[in-house]
């Protein structure tokens, strides 16, 4: 087995934002004191003219961002999840959601790996804020290949984009060779019958682990990565809900309001089938190493194949 | 200012006036006191200093302007009919379901370059749009009227520092200080004063005026036009309710709609006040 290369996805933001530069003039990009953290200091330093900080002010980038977009310009407006979705949230519906403009956000940081830093910075309620937002798509990639092919989707999608990156580097799952990113779609990683666990960013890898491990016990695991969460691939849910009968949800983000929620608001309406939901568990997390953390709240291929193991179970 | 330029003015100004008490008075809602207070600079920037195009509203050289305060969306509305984006009629519909005109600026609106009204973001919008002509090169300018009550919130300030820092010269933010928020005098509810020095100290450029006077409003505005490197902030004195007698200086008008008797002496009162300026000019 070739070893495994990893990249934190906040790594793939910068660099695509380098290589698209050309491709697409109208890009800018925003930062608010924390380009060498998010990664968009590597764009300052390729092209100055197209970057703009705006200092430790989080709200105003964001006006500053709906500003840009309404004058015809493609604005990155970057910080820390725990910034860009909560602090700014009320700025991010009324500049940006209400008007429907072309603004992207890019959000590093996101979810309990930011590790040592603790709480304060750990955001598990981003995806919940930004998908009650009408019109707001919301994205969260699985691996560096999946990253870079979503800030080229969000660049090209007129509308406002909400695109969830983490601090841990993770395992490249996808081929970026054959890799193609469609919006709105989910992708079926592994086929199955008995459960199906439905997993976004770095839980998707934990999944197909999971997913082994279940196999050695008998047990078929279909294994779905969910990048987009809204709009949400409906079809590919109910599709599974129908053909496997169980469903298990898996995210770095709180069980409240994200992933588990869309699929479980999803499954309720059409084929209603048993959602059990892996993610932190309305919860604050607290210091320490990342790789730990996951481990501790939850959010490992153990307690996925635990959880779907008794999903399967339960049929 | 040549006579006839400023009884044209005059005249605009009262008409706008009329349409925002026929829109607040048929919404049964709304804010007449703030949307009076800045009758005459918006009159005085749609009608002399904005380049706009009411057959083509998005025109992309056009200059731009974010109504921070939204709540006074009467105003601007009533300016843009008086324009010719939109009739006046349409201004009975305000607040209506299923109407165009919201309760607050919508970006939908022909004429309205920005939704706004949740306070303290609309300056930050303009900051936007401010630099997107710097980045591009383009010579457009971009106005925004602020409340005085609205400087309470912290995001303007942001926006201040933001402004300053990047020197948009081609941005006018204009506080309409008419002393009064719903609570109260502004004096007494928060203070925001000293509001010049705050924004001298943010690194404006700043310029006092009388908001009821055009060739004060001219002034004003020629000399904010000929300031470089910095944004420019125009601090207008002026009256809350101005131009209708029994609304004036009285907070109560910041939100609330005439009843029919009120209305009609609302009218009664502009309407003489047009057949005077007609008649002299």
């Amino acid at each position: 087995m070739s070893e495994v290369i990893k990249k934190a996805t906040r790594e793939s933001y910068g660099e695509a934002l380098v290589a698209l530069a050309e491709k697409y003039p109208n890009l800018v990009v925003l930062d608010a004191d924390l380009a060498a953290a998010t990664k968009t200091g590597m764009f300052k330093k390729a092209y100055a003219d197209r970057f703009y900080d705006c200092g430790i002010a989080e709200a105003n980038m964001m006006g500053v961002a709906a500003g840009l977009a309404a004058a015809g310009m493609t604005p990155f407006a970057s910080s820390f999840a725990m910034f860009a979705a909560g602090r700014a949230f009320e700025i991010v519906r009324n500049s940006i959601g209400y008007p429907n403009l072309n603004v992207k956000i890019g959000a590093t940081h996101a979810g309990i790996s930011v590790g040592e830093d603790g709480a304060t910075h750990q955001c598990c309620e981003d995806i919940a804020l930004m998908r009650t937002i009408p019109g707001m798509t919301v994205i969260n990639p699985a691996d560096d290949t999946e990253a870079k092919a979503a800030v080229e989707a969000a660049i090209q999608h007129d509308g406002p984009v909400y695109c969830r990156f983490g601090r841990l580097a993770v395992p490249v799952i996808n081929d970026p060779a054959t890799y193609k990113f469609e919006l709105g779609k989910g992708v079926q990683l592994r086929d199955g019958n008995d459960v199906t666990v439905v997993a976004t960013g770095l839980m998707v890898n934990e999944a197909l682990i999971a997913a082994d491990m279940l196999a050695n016990e008998g047990i078929s695991v279909r294994v779905i990565n969910i990048h987009t969460i809204k709009p949400l691939d409906q079809e590919i849910i109910i599709k599974a809900a129908k053909e496997t009968g169980t469903i298990v949800t898996a995210e770095e983000h709180s069980i409240i309001g994200g992933l588990g929620s869309a699929v479980a608001e999803t499954v309720c309406e059409v084929c209603p089938v048993p959602v059990r939901r892996v993610g932190v568990n309305d919860t604050f997390g607290h210091s320490g190493p990342a790789v730990e953390l996951l481990k501790q709240f939850g959010l490992s291929a153990e307690h996925i194949a635990e959880v779907a193991h008794e999903a399967a179970k339960a049929k | 200012m040549d006579d006839l330029l400023r009884r044209q003015l005059q005249i605009h100004a009262c008409k706008i006036r009329m349409g925002i008490i026929e829109g607040v008075y048929n919404a049964k809602s709304g804010h007449p006191g703030g949307s009076l207070s800045i009758a005459d600079v918006l009159t005085y920037l749609y009608f002399t200093r904005m380049h706009v195009y009411p057959d083509n509203p998005d025109f992309a050289e056009r200059d731009r302007f974010v109504l921070s305060k939204g709540h006074t969306a009467p105003a601007l509305y009533a300016t843009l009919a008086e324009r010719g984006f939109f009739p006046m009629d349409e201004m009975k519909t305000l607040r209506h379901i299923g109407a165009r005109l919201q309760g607050h600026p919508c970006i939908t609106i022909p004429g309205v370059d920005m939704s706004s009204g949740s306070l303290g973001q609309g300056i930050s919008t303009a900051c936007g749009m401010a630099l997107a002509g710097k980045h591009r090169g383009d010579n457009y300018r971009v106005y925004s009227i602020l409340g005085d009550g609205e400087i309470e919130e912290g995001q303007v300030w942001e926006a201040a520092m933001f402004a300053a820092h990047y020197g948009l010269d081609n941005l006018v933010a204009i506080v309409d200080n008419n002393g009064l928020q719903i609570d109260g005098k502004i004096t007494e509810v928060c203070s925001p004063e000293p509001i010049t020095d705050k924004f001298a100290a943010f690194g404006w450029h700043v310029i006092e005026m009388n908001a009821h006077d055009f060739d004060d409003i001219d002034r004003a505005f020629c000399e904010a036009e000929r300031i470089t490197e910095q944004p420019v902030v125009i601090v207008q004195h002026s009256t809350k309710g101005k131009g209708v007698s029994f609304m004036e200086n009285q907070v109560g008008w910041h939100g609330s709609a005439p009843n029919t008797e009120q209305y009609e002496k609302a009218m009664a009162e502009l309407t003489a006040e047009l057949n005077r300026l007609e008649a002299e000019a």
